[in-house]
């Protein structure tokens, strides 16, 4: 009676016991936790000196940094460019509305009980674009307009990832079903579409964008710089999309497709009734993957001349007021990157989790 | 699925109800689509390029370029034609990716298997890496690299200088350059005959193993082979090299090799991004092996490296390959990013300066997307026979 009423053993939580399993087990990983203990001990010490003890927050210009460690300030100073670019700022409030919407929209998703986030993540999809289509140019509504030329920064870098990413989508579902497609001659122009593109790097893309795109349009019609960028961009990345909702595609058991051909349903009902919402759901891991490589690749828009949040990095650390600001100017951006996409990749991983149901052999 | 046989039936579905008929009328469509918008493209190209006065057709690559590159691996300058100029951006492409290649792959499947490892600090240490590096956008990291870091060293006067045979400085790292004398040609021998003798001697034992049991040390043995009888003919042919240091000429060095900045600043990027990437894929395929394999190959008494090298190397491979190809493609592709920082790679030279000079965008523009088009195919090719030597053979 006694025994089978004991509750288990209290797992005891020993440090040195914790510490000879996991640090000190044998000879050689001892040696090993001693050499990368000392490596990192000597680095963190300067590291955190620089970054935080050493550095200067306080100030308004150059002379106010004293060298010693890293120089905040000019990131401080600067923020409204690496933010707005050159978005004029009386206007500003109309970006920080679509920012606030922006996260209206999607830091709920992140939060599993949160009420209508799936509404709120619709809107993001879809209003959240045309919102922004008007409110960000302006020119109409008694807005006043603002030339793409003068947007840039983290703004900029947005617009540019998410218009790339919604504009993909739709693409790259059309050329994911024409892949799938029984018509030789469809499938064989969507394979070589996605292989053609999915072959060359986005520089030369942005580079076809940039030169060859007025060349290839009738004579007086001519995109700004930032619009051929973004349809270089879309038609890049839908061909990633393709292979990303292929896969989906492909996951769906043939039961699905007989079945709702069974059901009389003809290829578009069948695919937009049935198979679709099915298959997105399952790759959307792998959107949201696409999306991060997307969000880090904007970054190459700087070589055609736009301003994206590196570019006008890049081109403060250059000033002669400032000296020596590369490294904090290059932190700075990797911070943003970094908390971004890390954040994003936790989000897809756990969505992964929740979504994989168990069926592996 | 769709493929519905209907009987051929007087009450057979009206003609534009039959899916094969309208299979043909789509298709139909769609090529007429795709050569109405060809021409239109083409046309509108061509009065385009009428208009602004560029002439069209491959002879410009005959003209000569005129302009200087800082570095090229097949003889270049000044006065050779702009197909020239393709050639060494090409070479200096695949140079880059190569060396990528190599150093992302050793440090990707060194900090895979410390992923892994049992010691807590070595596994948090590489994730910490992996999560760090993966995140941050990679051309931010040549920037980093080539401004931040390789910028501030000392200027060529003040060259970091180890032994006197290796410098660095601003300008780029400078090493001796081994230069081959007569009677080489014996070192070289003396290389192909320790080869052969290693290859002759893992027949043998292979084949003594089998026979009796027996097993011979082949790698130690090996290694002996493949050191001492190289060094022995160098001896021999009375020490047949000569070393070509580099030393200061004036404002900066002359001799030796030297890797120059943006090599290196690219090449260390591109490593350590590609590297974090391959990590992953490493882990993951170790991980896909079950722990029956090696408990069983532990029960057959197999030892540890044998147990690595024999059971769960062979079967993590088969899962490493396939998104190992896709992580080279892409450090083929992310060498691109060259032209950022001014390494004169493909794009940079070809589709920067060449295409500007000349104006013939299309042609370049075309060129330049038909080699990577090419490489991809290739490394995926190679990688297709490679994947399909490790794949599981059904019997």
């Amino acid at each position: 009676m006694a025994e089978s009423t004991m509750k288990a053993p209290k797992k005891r939580i020993d440090p040195v016991r914790w510490a000879r399993e996991n640090l000190f087990s044998s000879w050689h990983n001892t040696i090993l936790t001693l050499l990368v203990g000392y490596l990192i001990v000597t680095s963190v010490g300067p590291l955190l000196n620089w970054v935080l003890l050493d550095a200067n927050f306080q100030g308004s210009d150059p002379s106010d940094c004293t060298g010693a460690g890293a120089c905040w300030l000019f990131i401080n100073q600067r923020l409204n460019f690496f933010i707005y670019g050159f978005y004029p700022e009386e206007f500003q409030w109309r970006v920080d509305i679509m920012f606030g919407l922006l996260a209206l929209s999607f830091a709920p998703q992140f939060i599993e009980r949160f009420p209508g986030r799936k509404w709120l993540g619709l809107f993001g999809l879809t209003g959240l674009p045309i919102v922004g289509y008007f409110l960000i140019p302006g020119g109409l509504f008694g807005l006043e307009e603002v030339q793409s030329s003068k947007w840039g920064g983290l703004m900029l870098t947005l617009i540019l990832a998410y218009i790339g990413i919604i504009a993909s989508l739709p693409i790259g579902t059309l050329l994911a079903l024409g892949r799938r497609s029984e018509m030789p001659i469809i499938r064989g122009l969507c394979v070589v579409f996605i292989e053609v593109w999915r072959a060359v790097p986005l520089i030369t893309v942005l580079f076809m964008a940039s030169v060859m795109l007025p060349l290839f349009l009738p004579e007086g019609m001519n995109f700004e710089k930032l619009a051929r960028a973004l349809i270089g961009i879309t038609l890049w990345q839908s061909a990633y999309m393709a292979e990303v909702i292929r896969g989906g595609l492909q996951a769906i058991p043939r039961g699905q497709y007989e079945a709702a051909s069974a059901l009389g349903l003809g290829y578009w009902k069948k695919m937009g009734l049935i198979i679709l919402p099915q298959a997105l759901k399952l790759v959307i891991p792998g959107i949201v993957n696409t999306f991060i490589s997307l969000f880090k690749d904007t970054t190459l828009v700087l070589i055609i001349g736009l301003f994206d949040i590196l570019g006008t990095v890049q081109s403060t650390v250059t000033d002669p007021a400032w000296q020596n600001v590369a490294v904090e100017g290059y932190v700075f951006v990797a911070f943003c990157f970094w908390v971004f996409c890390f954040g994003i990749s936790r989000y897809s991983q756990n969505l992964e989790r929740k979504l994989d149901t168990g069926h592996r052999t | 699925m769709k493929k519905q046989t209907f009987d051929s039936k007087p009450a057979g579905p009206k003609p534009w109800y039959d899916p094969r008929v309208r299979a043909i009328f789509f298709q139909v469509v769609a090529i007429a689509l795709v050569f109405w918008g060809g021409w239109v493209l083409i046309d509108n190209t061509l009065s385009n390029m009428e208009s602004r006065g560029i002439s069209t057709g491959f002879g410009f690559l005959d003209e000569s370029a005129g302009f200087g590159i800082i570095m090229s691996l097949v003889p270049y300058d000044a006065t050779m034609s702009y197909g020239r100029t393709f050639w060494v951006g090409l070479t200096n492409t695949l140079l880059v990716s190569a060396m990528g290649v190599v150093t992302a792959t050793i440090l990707g499947f060194i900090i895979g298997v410390a992923r892994l490892s049992s010691n807590w600090l070595v596994a948090k240490v590489s994730l910490a890496y992996i999560e760090v590096i993966r995140n941050i956008p990679l051309l931010l990291q040549i920037f980093f690299w080539y401004f931040a870091v390789l910028s501030s060293l000392p200027s060529p006067r003040q060259s970091v200088d180890v032994g006197g045979a290796f410098f660095l400085n601003n300008r780029g790292l400078y090493v001796p350059e081994p230069v081959t004398q007569d009677g080489f040609g014996l070192v070289w021998g003396g290389i192909l005959a320790a080869i052969a003798a290693v290859i002759g001697i893992r027949i043998w034992a292979k084949r003594r193993q089998l026979a009796t049991g027996a097993i011979f040390p082949t790698f130690k043995v090996g290694v002996g082979i493949l050191f001492l009888v190289p060094i022995m003919s160098y001896f021999l042919a009375g020490q047949p090299l000569e070393w070509d240091l580099p030393a200061l000429k004036g404002f900066n060095f002359g001799g030796g090799i030297s890797i120059i900045p943006e090599l290196a600043a690219l090449w260390i990027a591109l490593s350590l991004y590609t590297a974090s990437f391959i990590a992953e894929i490493v882990r993951s395929g170790i991980l896909s092996v079950s722990k029956g394999q090696t408990e069983a190959s532990k029960a057959l008494g197999l030892p540890n490296g044998l147990t690595l090298r024999l059971v769960v190397i062979p079967q993590a491979m088969r899962v490493i390959i396939p998104p190992l190809t896709s992580q080279y493609l892409n450090l083929v592709k992310n060498s691109s990013l060259a032209t950022a920082i001014g390494y004169p790679d493909l794009v940079a030279v070809f589709m920067g300066t060449t295409l500007n000079q000349t104006g013939q965008a299309v042609e370049v523009v075309a060129i330049t997307m038909a080699v990577y088009l090419t490489i991809s195919l290739l490394i995926s090719l190679f990688m297709n026979i490679y994947n399909r030597a490790v794949a599981i053979k059904e019997r």
